[in-house]
């Protein structure tokens, strides 16, 4: 039996001081005649669900995951989402996903695994070891944002669960309830939203679990009650809602690349060099920010990801 | 059903009407750009260069569509009036391409000539979108009195059937432009084959009377 922490988060310590919200702002307003369209566009539309559940303050500890870019203000990263169970318009997600019930959770823990079973959300997050990280996100639609979550690496769930050592991948699900998810009714992709990482991507110190955002819980649209992030890859690859973790030996199918195999590979890394079909990926409009910039490789994250991916033909496995 | 509204009163009223109304869509989009670039709050959204392009390309689609329901309409009314509207429509359609590519080549690149070089090479959807556009220009250049004066109906009709092409296109780029297998370019899909349809039963009857004669 794993060991549960949910006072820590009930209680509502203050880690989250108004002072740093209000410092976020800042940092936000100062940087100019973008964050002042930022600010505008930040204004322009509510975020809805956020204010249909209340959600609560997390504890955590601050970490040097930091880029020290602008972060996208809060109604942005709540308000332009890409979460097609609640619909395909960016606006959607915030306006549908009141529709989700993050609590009660499950997730389902199966394949080559000692610990298989369901298990809750505090079964698998220690809520005593919150961090925030705050990371790049770059959708593969050539947008991006910098966000500051708050979680527990990837690594720290999946050693409780105790691969088994032929496990080479870890596959994940979200949930796909009809009741609950007004997009599933049409096939947009063949449900349930399905992403897998090779076990030594899973491991590396930049996969996270998300459980928070702006140092509160996560709202429905970001993906409630617990999300992947993966910064060095398309934001895709970052599934949410997670229900479902399979360990395997064999490369797990992935949504993206079920739908569209010569747009959406398997390792989906952020890569200006390898071009989507559609688009060029080597520019990327940060919102808020009029103009593009350029895209980094591994969106920045190389010096912790690059060694992963040694020897291997990048343009190859996209 | 009859129409009753005479043919001058269309002229008169029915006209600037129906031109104000197809512009109000251009207006509202001028002005939360305005807004923005007054970093004011505005109905664009947080990525307003995605939320143009797409707003404009819905709207280019919608005129080429209201356009090729005409002439439907008109035979559905037994009336030609619908006519007196649809050059002005027509150049709506091609009004709208033009500012569709304006915000995909300004507002969202920002004239980077390179760059949109190759996307429309290597960008099917893109290619496709261009040919569409492409296919409007001699229609819209020949739209004037004078051409179809020039041109002699039959020729000018027979010109103006790009417009069929551009149709296809157009639902052709709108479904690759989407992810995934998504509903609302089907919609456009189905509505563009109804009126491909409507047409049929005209096109068989004028190719039996040519076989005929
Ligand atoms: C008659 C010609 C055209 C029509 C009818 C048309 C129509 C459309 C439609 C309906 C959409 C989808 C909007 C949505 O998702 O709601 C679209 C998207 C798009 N079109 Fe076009 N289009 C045309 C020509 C072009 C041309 C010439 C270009 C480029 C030079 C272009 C570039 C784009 C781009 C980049 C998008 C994606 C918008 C985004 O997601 O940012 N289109 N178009």
């Amino acid at each position: 039996m794993l060991i549960k922490s949910r006072e820590s988060w009930e209680e509502g310590e203050a880690s989250v001081t108004p002072e740093k919200i209000y410092l976020n702002r800042r940092r936000f307003m100062k940087s100019g005649l973008m964050g002042g369209l930022a600010a505008g566009l930040a204004m322009s539309l509510p975020a809805f669900a956020s204010d249909d559940r209340v959600l609560k303050p997390l504890n955590f500890r601050h970490t040097d995951f930091d880029p020290g870019e602008t972060m996208t203000p809060y109604n942005a990263v709540t308000g332009y989402n890409n979460y097609y169970e609640f619909g395909t318009h960016k606006d959607d997600p915030a306006k549908n996903a009141w529709q989700l019930r993050p609590a009660p959770w499950s997730v389902k823990v199966d394949g080559m695994v000692e610990k298989k079973g369901t298990f809750g959300v505090e079964d698998l997050v220690d809520y005593a070891a919150l961090e925030e990280r705050i990371y790049r996100h770059r959708c593969v639609e050539a947008w991006s944002m910098v966000i500051p979550w708050v979680g527990v690496p990837l690594a720290s769930i999946l050693k409780k669960l105790g691969p088994e050592s032929g496990a080479k991948y870890v596959a994940f699900e979200t949930l796909a309830d009809r009741k609950q998810m007004p997009g599933i009714r049409w096939p947009v992709l063949d449900w349930p939203y399905r992403e897998g990482l090779r076990m030594d991507e899973a491991m590396n110190d930049l996969a996270f679990v998300a459980v928070g955002l702006y140092g509160k819980e996560l709202p429905n649209q970001n993906g409630a009650p617990l999300r992947l992030v993966v910064p060095w890859k398309y934001g895709f690859k970052s599934i949410k809602s997670i229900v479902r973790i399979h360990f395997t030996d064999t490369k797990p199918k992935t949504s993206w690349n079920m739908s569209a195999p010569n747009e959406y590979g398997f390792y989906s890394n952020v890569n200006p060099e390898v071009d989507h079909p559609r688009w060029s990926q080597k520019r990327e409009r940060r919102i808020g920010e009029f103009g593009r910039r350029k895209t980094l490789m591994f969106n920045g994250y190389g010096d912790k990801v690059a060694s992963l991916y040694t020897g291997m033909d990048l343009r190859a496995n996209f | 059903m009859p129409v009753t509204v005479s043919v001058p009163t269309l002229r008169r009223y029915g006209k600037p009407l129906v031109f104000v109304a197809l512009l109000l869509p251009a207006l509202w989009l001028a002005y939360n750009w305005w807004l923005a670039f007054q970093y004011q709050p505005n109905a664009l959204g947080f990525n307003p260069q995605e939320a143009s392009n797409r707003f404009t390309g819905d709207w280019t689609l919608r005129m080429l569509l209201i356009t090729l329901a005409i002439t439907p309409l008109s035979k559905l009314l037994k009336s030609p009036k619908p006519i007196l509207f649809r050059r002005m429509i027509g150049l709506y359609a091609f009004f709208y391409g033009c500012l569709h590519i304006i915000s995909y080549v300004w507002l969202d690149k920002y004239f980077a000539w390179g760059e949109l070089w190759a996307d429309i090479l290597k960008r099917i959807y893109i290619t496709v979108g261009m040919t569409a556009f492409l296919l409007l220009i001699p229609l819209a250049v020949t739209s004037t009195k004078g051409w179809v004066r020039r041109l002699k109906a039959k020729r000018w009709q027979k010109l103006h059937k790009l417009v069929y092409a551009t149709g296809v296109l157009a639902i052709f780029h709108f479904v690759m432009m989407r992810k995934g297998f998504q509903l609302e370019p089907l919609i456009y899909g189905a509505i563009l084959a109804g009126l491909f349809a409507a047409r049929l039963p005209a096109a068989i009857k004028r190719r039996r009377r040519q076989a005929a004669a």
